[in-house]
């Protein structure tokens, strides 16, 4: 009778996950809050009205401000906090990226996307792609909260919004980061559908199964 | 969890004005916060020589502008102003008694589209000095300033220190040319450090008071403050 022997490892840490799905929360909040507002002018995208009625986001630019400047605290207060975190421990490491990043990056793609055939070597926790994508929500988070403050605010942080080239091109830069934040999103809830239970158990409670 | 908490908060029946009580906290505490960066003395200013004569703005709302339907009636009404025991009816030509400012700012609204506009007027703390308005006997300012049309359908109401604000004024020119009907003739607030909702067309009523005057949009759900 030979014993089943399990190995557990330790993938993300208390401070990360918890960080994590706080994030997706308040995150989820600040992009349904901010299409309430986006939707009082709607001036880059257009969907037609009996869609907006359906989804029901039309007419409620009072209640988005109402929310949008109530949840950008938390929001922004757990993304420094992650942030801190990531550079106080040594979990940036895992995230750094260097010259030799980005054509391992691709050949990443190009093994997920089934052109090619050799599969990459990883090290570390992520792979080349997936540090490239972290650090790329990592610049977005704190371009949305900057062109976030610059519409905001733009006569007391004044400075913020010409930095921005101004007020009408810090809202739009605002939305930029929004539709790049929903890209992000749907990339990764593939990527982490493909990478499969395992690894969204770990995001869950922290361990990884190594062998069993 | 968070799903429990949100669908509380949206679904409180206890409501101020129409948002959420939470919610409303929230936007006073924004206010506290926000305030302390001093908007009252940075400007709304666009540095450009270009004239915008000719150029009409965008009107973006008609509420408040039903009395006078006839130009000449415009012209000739007095605005009522209440300041503790004074008791002001003054002709629109008087406003033009104390100097006229005029500058380019970016007017935004609270839907998110904006416009460059030139303006022109008294500034509101010289027609406040002007006719000695806004001061307790004790020489403190009142702490709100309530504006509403002859109709008495809009009125705003706005922290004294947003109305001593330079480029806060009471405007009869806009883009070189007197105020268009329905963007406000014959007299209108124009207050750039905050949106357009506060910038009242039509002035009928000016009180300045201690206890804050209603504010049509505050009402309906949205921030009082509304500031910049």
């Amino acid at each position: 009778m030979g014993e089943k022997k399990i190995v557990i490892s330790e993938k993300f840490t208390r401070v990360l996950r918890w960080s994590h799905w706080i994030n997706f929360f308040m995150l989820t909040l600040m992009i349904w809050s901010g299409i309430l507002i986006y939707w009082a002018n709607d001036q880059y995208i257009k969907i037609p009205n009996e869609l907006a009625s359906a989804l029901s986001i039309r007419g409620r630019l009072a209640e988005g401000m109402g929310w949008h400047f109530f949840i950008m605290w938390f929001f922004v207060g757990n993304g420094i906090f992650y942030f801190s975190y990531l550079l106080l421990s040594s979990e940036w490491r895992s995230l750094a990226i260097d010259r030799k990043t980005w054509p391992e990056a691709i050949s990443v793609i190009s093994h997920d996307l089934k052109i090619s055939k050799v599969k990459p070597i990883q090290k570390g926790k992520f792979n080349a792609a997936q540090k490239i994508a972290y650090v790329s929500a990592i610049l977005m988070g704190a371009g949305a909260v900057l062109s976030g403050l610059a519409i905001y605010k733009p006569v007391s942080l004044g400075f913020l919004t010409s930095m921005l080239g101004g007020y009408k091109a810090a809202r739009f830069e605002h939305f930029l980061m929004m539709i790049g934040f929903v890209l992000f999103f749907i990339v990764h809830i593939i990527q982490v559908a493909r990478a499969g239970w395992n690894n969204f158990r770990a995001m869950a409670v922290g361990y990884e199964i190594e062998k069993d | 969890m968070g799903i429990i908490v949100f669908k509380y908060i949206q679904n409180s029946s206890e409501r101020i004005d129409g948002t959420p009580v939470l919610l409303r906290h929230s936007f006073v505490w924004n206010q506290k916060v926000w305030s302390k960066l001093s908007t009252h003395n940075k400007l709304n200013l666009i540095k450009t020589k270009k004239s915008l004569k000719g150029l009409d703005p965008r009107v973006n709302g008609d509420i408040g502008l039903s009395e006078f339907q006839e130009s000449a009636d415009i012209k000739n009404y007095s605005i009522e102003v209440i300041s503790g025991s004074t008791k002001l009816n003054l002709p629109v030509s008087s406003f033009k008694s104390t100097p006229k400012i005029g500058y380019t700012s970016e007017f935004r609204c609270i839907e998110g589209w904006s416009e460059d506009t030139q303006y022109a007027g008294t500034r509101f703390s010289d027609f406040m000095a002007f006719y000695d308005l806004g001061k307790k006997s004790d020489g403190t300012y009142y702490q709100y300033v309530g504006l509403e049309t002859p109709d008495k359908k809009y009125y705003v109401s706005i922290d004294i220190e947003s109305m001593l604000h330079p480029q806060t004024i009471l405007a009869y020119e806009m883009n070189e040319e007197p105020i268009s009907d329905d963007n406000g003739a014959p007299l209108r607030l124009i207050i750039p450090i905050k949106y357009g909702i506060k910038s009242l067309k039509r002035i009928g009523r000016i009180v300045f008071s201690d206890t804050r005057p209603p504010d049509y949009w505050a009402e309906r759900g949205y921030d009082w403050y509304s500031g910049f």
